[in-house]
C-alpha cells in the first residue's frame, strides 16, 4: 500500500516535487544541531509553506544519536511522515543505517568523509566537505562543530532553494539579541550555501516555492500552548517536579507568569510556583492548596502519575479541586522517556484505590492544549475534583503550526462556594450533602468568618456533615452520589469533534495527537475508496454522542499509541453491547503516529 | 518573675470565662476524643485548645491539618470552628505547604506523629522545614505505631523494649536535632505530663513566622508505656530536664515583667510577642544554633531528657516572603487580578509568528 494520495500526480510538475516531502537530519545529542533545525523550519514557515517539525532524540544530554524531521507540505498536513525523501546524514555513528533505510530515489546529503555513496548508489547523494568548510568560517576549532549545523543548513537551502533573506530573519531570531552569534552563524550559512552553488549538481525532484499559507499563524510546541492557557485560566498555586516531557510546561509557565502576573501596583507576584521534592509533594501542595481555594495544579509525567495514585483517590473521595498534566511518555517503569505515547489513558482514568474514576480531557492539538488547560480549571472547580490533561511528548515538546489562540470568552467557573453572607443566609451548612442533585455539594473555603463555615476533611469514611462514620448507608450514598457526579460531568465535559461522512459504515475514533494522522489517512482511505467517519474524543467520561456515532456504523477502528487498546477498552466497557463492532489500530514504537500506517492497517483489516 | 507573667491573662476586661474576642474555652473545643483513657495525645489537645483561647486567635483564621495515625486523629478534638485537614500517612506537610499559598492568612498547625512525620513522612517533613513554611507543627511522639497495635517506631531509642519483650536494635531520629540541621527556625522538645511548658511553648510557636516544630513527648499508655520504655510518663517524668522556665507575655498585654540582670533571655516574636526564658543553671543560649545541635547531640549521647525551647531564629524568612506573594490571599484573588488582558496574549501571539 504505497501509492495513494500521496504519490499523487498532481503535485509533480515537470518531474518536479513541490511543497511536499520530508527532511531527516541526523546528528549527535548536544552538537547544538537544535538551533540550526530551527531555523532550517522557520525559514519554510516564513516563506508561507506549511511545516511541522520533530524532535527524535534520546533521553541522554550529549552523544546519542538524534533525529530532527521536518515536514512540509502543501496541503497542510502536520502529521510525522513515515518515509524520509531527504537525509542530511550529519552522524557517523548511524549514517550506514540511515542511507540504508532511504527509499529509492530520495536525497543524502552528508560529509564527503563518510562515502556514503559507496553504501547506496540508488539514492542522490550530494557531499560536503564540511570539515574544511568550518575551518573557513572561523579560526576557533571550539566553535567548529556548532557552524558545521549552520553549514549544512546553507547546503540544504542551496538545494532547496530556500529564501536567503528568510534564513537570515530566522537567524536573527534564533540569536536574538546575541549579535556576535548572528554574524557567526550568518556567516557559516553563507558558507554552505556558497559552496553548494559552486558544486552541487541538482538532481533531485524536490523543491520549495513561496506560498501564502502561514500568514498569521504560529509556532508553538503543546507545553507553552498549555502554560499559556494555564496563566489566562488564573492558575495561582502551580507545583512540580521535573519530568522529562513535561518539564517545560511548568518551566514556559513560570516565564510567562513572572512577565504578566506580578501585581503592578505593589511588584508583587499573583502566584506562587514550587518546585517540590517531589510527586507525591507536588500533587499533595497542589490538593492543599485547591482545598484552600486557589486555582491550583501540577504537571507531570507517567512515573509521576504513579507516584500520585494515592492523593489523586484522596482528591477524587474528599473533593478537592485541582489540574493535573499528565504529557505521556512511554512506559511501563521508566520506559523510554523521551518517546511518544498514549498509554496512561487508563491509569489516569482510575488513578488510585478504591472505586476511584477521574474526568480527562485529552487535547488533540495545541490549540487544544490553551483551551483544555482553561477548561480543566473550571471542570476542577466546577466539580471539585482532580482533573487530568492528557497531553503527550509529541504535542507537548515538538512544534507545531497553529492559528493564533483566541482570548477565552468565558468567564472562570469557580463552582459551588459559599460565602460567610450565603451561610448567614441559608442557616445550615452541610459539606456533602446534594443540595441541587447534581451530585456536587457546596463547599466553604478556609478562613471564611462565619460559625457554620468549618468542616473537617479526611480521607476516611465520611456521611453528609463530613463526620467520621463506618455505617454501610453512609458509605453506600456517598459512593453512589460520587457517581452521580461523575454522570453530570458528561454534560459539561468537552464534546467531541465529529466528521460524518454519509454512508460511510466505517467510523474511526482518536484522541489526542493521533489527530493529524487521522485526518491525513481519512484522505488516504478515501483515495482509495474506503469512505470513513471521524469522531475525536475529547474527554472521559465520554458523553452521550459516543453511543450514536458507534450505533451509527458498522465497523469501528480505534486508533491510539499504546499497546492494549486502552480508549477501545474504555469504550467496550461503556457500550458493551457494541464490543463486537470495534477493531484496533494501534501504534506504540515511541515514534509519533503517522498517516500511512492508518491507511495500511485499516485498509489491511477491510479487505 | 517569670511565673507571674505566665498567670497574667483576661485583663481586656472581657466576661469572665471569656478570652479577649468574648469567646469562651468551649468554643475552642472538637469532638469527644477516641483514643485511649490516659492518652498523652489529649492532654496536648487540651493545651492547643488552652493556647489558642488564650491568646484569643480566631477560629476561623485557623486550618488544622493532620497525616495518619492516632496523633492525626486529634485535630478533630479541637477547634471545631476551625477547617481541618486529615490527608494521608506522612504528607501533611505538601497540603500545609499549598494552603500556606493559597491563604497567607491562615494560621496553620499540624498535629504528626512519630511514625507519620519520622517514617513514611521524613522526606516532606525535612523539606517543609527547609521552605520554612510558617506553620505550627506538633510531633505527638510516643515511639510505637499505636493504630496498627505496637510496633516500634523510628523514633524510639536504642534498647527500649516492647511490651512484648522486643529489644529495638536500631538508633532514633532526633526530630528536634534534624529540624535545626535543616533550617527549621523554631525547635522545642516538651513533655504531654508538662502542661505548664507545653502551653507556652505551643503559644510561642503560634507567635513565630514560620516552622514551629514541637517534638512532644506523648505516652502511648497501651503499647508503651511500661517498664523499659524511654517514652512512658514514669520515665520522661523522672528524666525531664528543663532547659529554661519559659513565660509568654501576648502582644495585646502590656506587662511589665521584672526579672534580675542576666537571670532570663527575652526573645521578642514576630507579632509582637515576648518570650522569657529563665535560665537554669545550665546558661542556655537557644539563639546559638551550633550550641543548641551540641546539646541535642550531647543528651541523646548521655541519654539525657532535655525539654525547653531548643532553637529559635526570629530573622529568618518564611516562604511567603520568599515568593514575594500580594498581600491578599491567592484563594481570593479575582478574575481581573488573573487573567492578563488581551494585549497580553496578542503580545504573545505575536512572538510566535
Amino acid at each position: 500500500m504505497k501509492t495513494l494520495a500521496a504519490d499523487s500526480a498532481q503535485k509533480l510538475q515537470k518531474g518536479r516535487i513541490v511543497n511536499d516531502f520530508s527532511i531527516h537530519v541526523a546528528t549527535v545529542n548536544g552538537s547544538g544541531s537544535q538551533s540550526s533545525n530551527n531555523v532550517l523550519m522557520r525559514s519554510i514557515f516564513q516563506m508561507g509553506i506549511p511545516v511541522s517539525g520533530k524532535n527524535l532524540f534520546p533521553s541522554n544530554i550529549a552523544g546519542l544519536p538524534t533525529w530532527f524531521t521536518i515536514r512540509v507540505n502543501k496541503d497542510g498536513y502536520i502529521a510525522r511522515k513515515r518515509n524520509v525523501d531527504i537525509l542530511v546524514a550529519m552522524n557517523p555513528q548511524t549514517a550506514v543505517e540511515d542511507v540504508k533505510s532511504l527509499k529509492e530515489g530520495s536525497v543524502c546529503v552528508s560529509p564527503v568523509e563518510l562515502k556514503l555513496d559507496a553504501v547506496r548508489d540508488d539514492v542522490k547523494h550530494y557531499q560536503v566537505p564540511f570539515t574544511e568548510l568550518a575551518a573557513q568560517a572561523t579560526d576557533q576549532i571550539k566553535l567548529r562543530k556548532l557552524l558545521t549545523n549552520m553549514i549544512y543548513v546553507g547546503a540544504v537551502a542551496e538545494l532547496l532553494q530556500i529564501e536567503e533573506p528568510e534564513i537570515e530573519a530566522s537567524i536573527r531570531k534564533q540569536f536574538e539579541g546575541k549579535a556576535k552569534a548572528i554574524d557567526l552563524n550568518l556567516v557559516a550559512v553563507k558558507k554552505g550555501r556558497e559552496w553548494a552553488a559552486e558544486n552541487f549538481k541538482k538532481e533531485d525532484p524536490f523543491y520549495l516555492e513561496r506560498m501564502n499559507e502561514t500568514a498569521g499563524k504560529v509556532i508553538i510546541d503543546g507545553n507553552a500552548a498549555a502554560a499559556i492557557g494555564c496563566m489566562f485560566a488564573g492558575a495561582t498555586v502551580v507545583t512540580w517536579y521535573p519530568i522529562t516531557p513535561s518539564s517545560s510546561l511548568c518551566e514556559t509557565l513560570i516565564d510567562y507568569l513572572k512577565d504578566y502576573r506580578i501585581d503592578k501596583k505593589s511588584g508583587k507576584a499573583t502566584y506562587a510556583v514550587i518546585q517540590a521534592e517531589d510527586e507525591l509533594a507536588a500533587i499533595g501542595m497542589a490538593l492543599g492548596a485547591g482545598w484552600a481555594g486557589a486555582r491550583s495544579m501540577t504537571s507531570t509525567s507517567g512515573p509521576g502519575i504513579s507516584l500520585m495514585a494515592e492523593f489523586a483517590g484522596y482528591g477524587y473521595f474528599t473533593e478537592i479541586p485541582t489540574v493535573i498534566f499528565d504529557v505521556q511518555r512511554v512506559g511501563p517503569s521508566t520506559g523510554m522517556p523521551t518517546r511518544t505515547s498514549q498509554a496512561d489513558i487508563i491509569s489516569a482514568h482510575f488513578l488510585s484505590h478504591g472505586d476511584t474514576k477521574h474526568i480527562v480531557l485529552l487535547p488533540g492539538s495545541v490549540e487544544e492544549c490553551y483551551a483544555m488547560a482553561m477548561a480543566a480549571f473550571d471542570l476542577a472547580e466546577r466539580f471539585q475534583t482532580p482533573v487530568f490533561v492528557l497531553s503527550d511528548l509529541d504535542l507537548g515538546m515538538n512544534n507545531w503550526m497553529s492559528d493564533q489562540f483566541p482570548y477565552p470568552s468565558k468567564p472562570f467557573d469557580r463552582g459551588k462556594v459559599l460565602s460567610a453572607e450565603e451561610l448567614e443566609k441559608l442557616g445550615i451548612f452541610e459539606r456533602y450533602r446534594d443540595v441541587d442533585g447534581d451530585g456536587i455539594c457546596y463547599r466553604t473555603l478556609p478562613g471564611t468568618n462565619h460559625p457554620l463555615a468549618a468542616y473537617f476533611t479526611r480521607g476516611s469514611g465520611h456521611n453528609e456533615r463530613a463526620a467520621y462514620t463506618e455505617r454501610p448507608d453512609d458509605y453506600e450514598n456517598l459512593m453512589k452520589r460520587l457517581d452521580k457526579k461523575f454522570q453530570t460531568a458528561r454534560k459539561y465535559v468537552p464534546a467531541p469533534d465529529i466528521a460524518k461522512q454519509a454512508g460511510a459504515g466505517v467510523g474511526i475514533i482518536a484522541f489526542g495527537s493521533s489527530h493529524f494522522a487521522v485526518k491525513e489517512a481519512r484522505d488516504q482511505l478515501k483515495a482509495g475508496n474506503i469512505a470513513t467517519s471521524y469522531m475525536r474524543v475529547k474527554a472521559l467520561p465520554f458523553t452521550d454522542d459516543l453511543r450514536k456515532f458507534v450505533a451509527d456504523h458498522d465497523r469501528i477502528y480505534v486508533v491510539e499509541q499504546n499497546r492494549d487498546a486502552q480508549l477501545r477498552d474504555l469504550i467496550r466497557l461503556e457500550l458493551p453491547e457494541y464490543a463486537t463492532k470495534l477493531r484496533s489500530v494501534l501504534h506504540f514504537n515511541g515514534l509519533p503516529i503517522d498517516a500511512q500506517s492508518i491507511t495500511d492497517s485499516i485498509t489491511e483489516q477491510e479487505r | 518573675m517569670v511565673d507571674t507573667v505566665v498567670t497574667s491573662k483576661g485583663s481586656s476586661g472581657a466576661a469572665p470565662g471569656t478570652n479577649r474576642l468574648g469567646l469562651t474555652m468551649a468554643e475552642y473545643k472538637g469532638a469527644p476524643s477516641t483514643l485511649c483513657d490516659g492518652c498523652g495525645h489529649d492532654a496536648i489537645t487540651s493545651q492547643i485548645i488552652k493556647a489558642f483561647f488564650e491568646l484569643g486567635i480566631e477560629p476561623h483564621r485557623v486550618a488544622k491539618l493532620s497525616g495518619i495515625g492516632c496523633s492525626s486523629k486529634t485535630p478533630a478534638y479541637f477547634l471545631n470552628r476551625s477547617h481541618g485537614f486529615n490527608s494521608t500517612h506522612g504528607r501533611m506537610p505538601s497540603v500545609a505547604t499549598g494552603a500556606a499559598m493559597a491563604n497567607r492568612q491562615l494560621l496553620l498547625i499540624g498535629v504528626s506523629g512519630d511514625g507519620d512525620t519520622a517514617s513514611i513522612g521524613l522526606g516532606q517533613f525535612g523539606h517543609i522545614l527547609r521552605r520554612n513554611i510558617p506553620m505550627i507543627y506538633v510531633v505527638e511522639n510516643n515511639g510505637v505505631y499505636g493504630l496498627t497495635k505496637g510496633q516500634f517506631s523510628a523514633t524510639a531509642d536504642l534498647g527500649s523494649k516492647l511490651k512484648t519483650g522486643v529489644m529495638n536494635d536500631l538508633p532514633p531520629i532526633d526530630l528536634c536535632g534534624l529540624a535545626i540541621e535543616l533550617g527549621c527556625s523554631f525547635v522545642a522538645r516538651s513533655f504531654a505530663g508538662d502542661p505548664k511548658q507545653l502551653v507556652s511553648l505551643l503559644k510561642a510557636a503560634a507567635s513565630h513566622q514560620g516552622t514551629a516544630v514541637l517534638d512532644v513527648i506523648s505516652p502511648c499508655v497501651t503499647f508503651n508505656n511500661h517498664e523499659g520504655s524511654t517514652k512512658s510518663y514514669k520515665y520522661a517524668k523522672e528524666m525531664e530536664i528543663p532547659l529554661h522556665e519559659i513565660g509568654y507575655v501576648p502582644f495585646f498585654e502590656q506587662v511589665t515583667v521584672d526579672y534580675e540582670p542576666g537571670a532570663v533571655t527575652e526573645v521578642e516574636m514576630h507579632d509582637g510577642s515576648r518570650i522569657f526564658l529563665k535560665k537554669t543553671d545550665r546558661n542556655y543560649d537557644p539563639t546559638d544554633r551550633l550550641g543548641a545541635l551540641n546539646t541535642v547531640h550531647k543528651a541523646q549521647a548521655e541519654k539525657q531528657f532535655l525539654t525547653g525551647l531548643i532553637y529559635i531564629d526570629e530573622t529568618k524568612p518564611d516562604f511567603t516572603t520568599l515568593m514575594n506573594l500580594v498581600d491578599e490571599p491567592l484563594a481570593s484573588l479575582k478574575e481581573d487580578q488573573l487573567r492578563p488582558p488581551k494585549e497580553a496574549l496578542d503580545e504573545i501571539m505575536a512572538s510566535l509568528m
